[in-house]
């Protein structure tokens, strides 16, 4: 830093052969850098300020562009589970279904998983292996979401279909969850991929709220004879608990949105079936899979209406979880 | 008092093998999926891969260097949108706004952003830069991505710069620099580290962005080295070939999966190994 400085201070040197040169000199400098730090503040404001105009734009244009399909479906858009381009009848409620359902079956595998991640992380893993580990799950975040969908389709759908589904079907095939054939696709595969997907960011971000637990709470709790199981549960996890509910929510609102993993291994199928073995649709699976085979402007209108509704309950959702996480004064964008 | 002394030490004991095996079973998978890329995207390696556009339906043959010059491209057409916008609105956060309304506002709706559904924004750009101007282009894909790309690097930007200390920013206006140069040339250069290293990040996460690009940059299978025409892209290619009915297709698509991981997974270690340099 001192060499920054050093160097900088280089070029602000100013002549001093006269004082009336020094001044004129610096009476110039200084107006011409007040004019300079004008412009610089301005356009980095207008910058920041384009961040909430972009914001303000994509809902305006997503509403104008599906205004056609609000006027024409109304409310019952919602509600209706007809999607039919052919007879020009369409109904979101099986998108909007599968977008809930597989986000709420990734949330029910990722946050037992994620917890114990961010656990052994941050009170068992020895100081060695803290780092290697922490970071081979964080690049589970990295690998882009077309490589999960891929690899989804071609190695882990023949293996859920040839041991996972037939042993969920043979034994729990008495719930209605688990009843039809074992095809490898449909709402569980993608919402177990989207488990995967969401388990580095809750585990990071849980790990981080772990760490600010005041280390004398937890002497306290082992000075008193607990065990360590004692401590994190009755200690840690009560002390961080809107922290690790907003970094359960920001989970869900990464589930919500992501699209290829889940076009790959849903199935794409417009239906509402209570089998989570059988082919379903979410938003995004039906907007990458329909979008561009859309001629029609109604068609193409309620496609985009899809989208906003997307866009709003991400929006409620991820808004939701940064409140909560902001209680812990939690600094964004380690991932 | 004896049986309440065990059943303590079992539920600790269950309760940390749990915890274990979580992170034994992220690693399991993380290992999986690398090593199913690597060695389906190895047999699909060859130079036809690097040096031929794609070959017509059903035939063999044929590579992915279109798709290859897409990507790169349109991932340098985001960077340059997308960059020097988060870098500017950034500096506003850290150097202006800091504990303003406008600076508070901005950060909330860039955490948003972040997290928003990138297919979503794949419709906004389709909307805004594809029907009105009438077709796919990789301009309209660059857009998109810079979209994206935008919160991540205003955060980062703001992060790296807030790590300067202040004393630093007041010695060099003691000095009578001007705001903007203090900006400039010293908060920059003391941050350079970090948003190198962010800007990294924020280029790789959007060079394997998929869902923004199938409406904007759209597909092609020839060599086009016109911005105002529809681009292959790798990730669109992945797509489509592993959709597609044909092997030899879905053996291209890995030869992709694996130019694109081992790009973006690089990168990532990199861009660590730097910020644990700095932090050492």
């Amino acid at each position: 830093m001192s060499d920054n400085l050093k160097e900088n201070s280089g070029g602000l040197e100013v002549s001093t052969s006269g004082a009336d040169g020094y001044v004129s000199l610096s009476a110039r400098r200084q107006s011409s850098g007040k004019l300079a730090d004008a412009v610089f503040k301005g356009v980095s404001y207008a910058f920041a300020l384009s961040v909430i105009l972009l914001m303000a734009l994509v809902f305006i244009v997503l509403v104008k562009e599906s205004w056609l399909s609000i006027k024409a479906f109304g409310f019952s858009f919602v509600y209706t589970s007809v999607w039919d381009p052919v007879a020009q009848e369409f109904g979101a409620l099986p998108s909007i279904y599968g977008t809930i359902v597989s986000s709420i079956i990734a949330i029910v595998i990722a946050v037992p998983i994620s917890l114990g991640i961010a656990i052994f992380l941050t009170e068992m893993a020895p100081k060695r292996l803290k780092g290697p580990i922490g970071t081979a799950i964080e690049l589970l975040a990295s690998i882009p979401s077309i490589i999960y969908g891929m690899w989804g389709l071609f190695v882990f759908a023949p293996f859920l279909s040839e041991y996972v589904e037939p042993f969920l079907i043979d034994y729990f095939g008495f719930l209605p969850l688990f009843t039809g054939a074992p095809l490898g696709i449909g709402m569980l595969p993608a919402g177990f991929i989207l488990a995967i997907m969401i388990i580095p960011f809750i585990s990071s971000v849980s790990r981080d709220i772990f760490q600010m637990v005041p280390s004398i709470l937890k002497e306290s709790g082992y000075g008193v004879g607990a065990t360590k199981w004692e401590v994190i549960w009755k200690i840690v996890l009560p002390y961080t608990r809107s922290g690790v509910i907003g970094a359960v929510i920001l989970g869900l609102g990464r589930a919500l949105g992501e699209t290829m993993a889940v076009t790959f291994l849903i199935g794409n199928a417009q239906e509402i079936k209570l089998s989570l073995l059988d082919p379903a649709t979410s938003i995004s699976a039906t907007l990458a899979n329909e979008f561009t085979e859309a001629v029609e402007d109604l068609y193409l209108s309620s496609l985009v209406e899809l989208g906003l509704i997307l866009f709003v309950i991400t929006f409620v959702v991820l808004a939701l979880a940064k409140l909560l996480i902001a209680r812990f004064s939690y600094k964004g964008g380690n991932l | 008092m004896r049986l309440h002394y065990q059943k303590r030490k079992l539920a600790n004991y269950v309760a940390l093998t749990v915890s274990v095996g979580s992170a034994a079973f992220g690693i399991i998978f993380l290992f999986w999926i690398l090593k199913d890329v690597f060695t389906f995207g190895f047999a699909a390696l060859n130079v036809d891969f690097f040096t031929q556009v794609s070959a017509p339906p059903g035939e063999s043959g044929g590579g992915m260097a279109h798709a290859i010059l897409g990507t790169l491209t349109i991932t340098v057409l985001a960077t340059a949108f997308g960059v020097p916008a988060g870098i500017l609105a950034g500096t506003y956060l850290s150097e202006y706004g800091r504990k303003s309304k406008t600076a508070s506002v901005v950060r909330f709706v860039s955490d948003i952003l972040v997290s928003a559904p990138s297919i979503v924004i794949g419709v906004f750009v389709y909307a805004i830069l594809v029907k009105p101007f009438g077709g796919f282009s990789a301009i309209a894909g660059a857009v998109a991505l810079a979209i994206i790309m935008l919160p991540v690097v205003v955060r980062t930007a703001e992060e790296m710069l807030k790590l300067v200390p202040d004393a630093t920013r007041e010695a060099a206006l003691a000095l009578g620099a001007p705001h903007w140069k203090v900006t400039v040339s010293v908060v920059y250069r003391g941050a350079l580290r970090g948003i190198v290293t962010g800007i990294m990040l924020a280029v790789a996460r959007v060079s394997g962005e998929t869902a923004p690009l199938l409406f904007t940059s759209f597909n092609n299978s020839f060599w086009n080295f016109n911005l105002t025409e529809p681009t292959a892209t790798l990730t669109v290619t992945i797509f489509n070939y592993a959709m597609g009915p044909y092997e030899d297709w879905h053996q291209m698509a890995w030869g992709a999966a694996l130019l694109i991981t081992a790009t973006v997974l690089l990168v990532t270690i990199i861009s660590r190994i730097i910020v644990r340099g700095r932090a050492g």
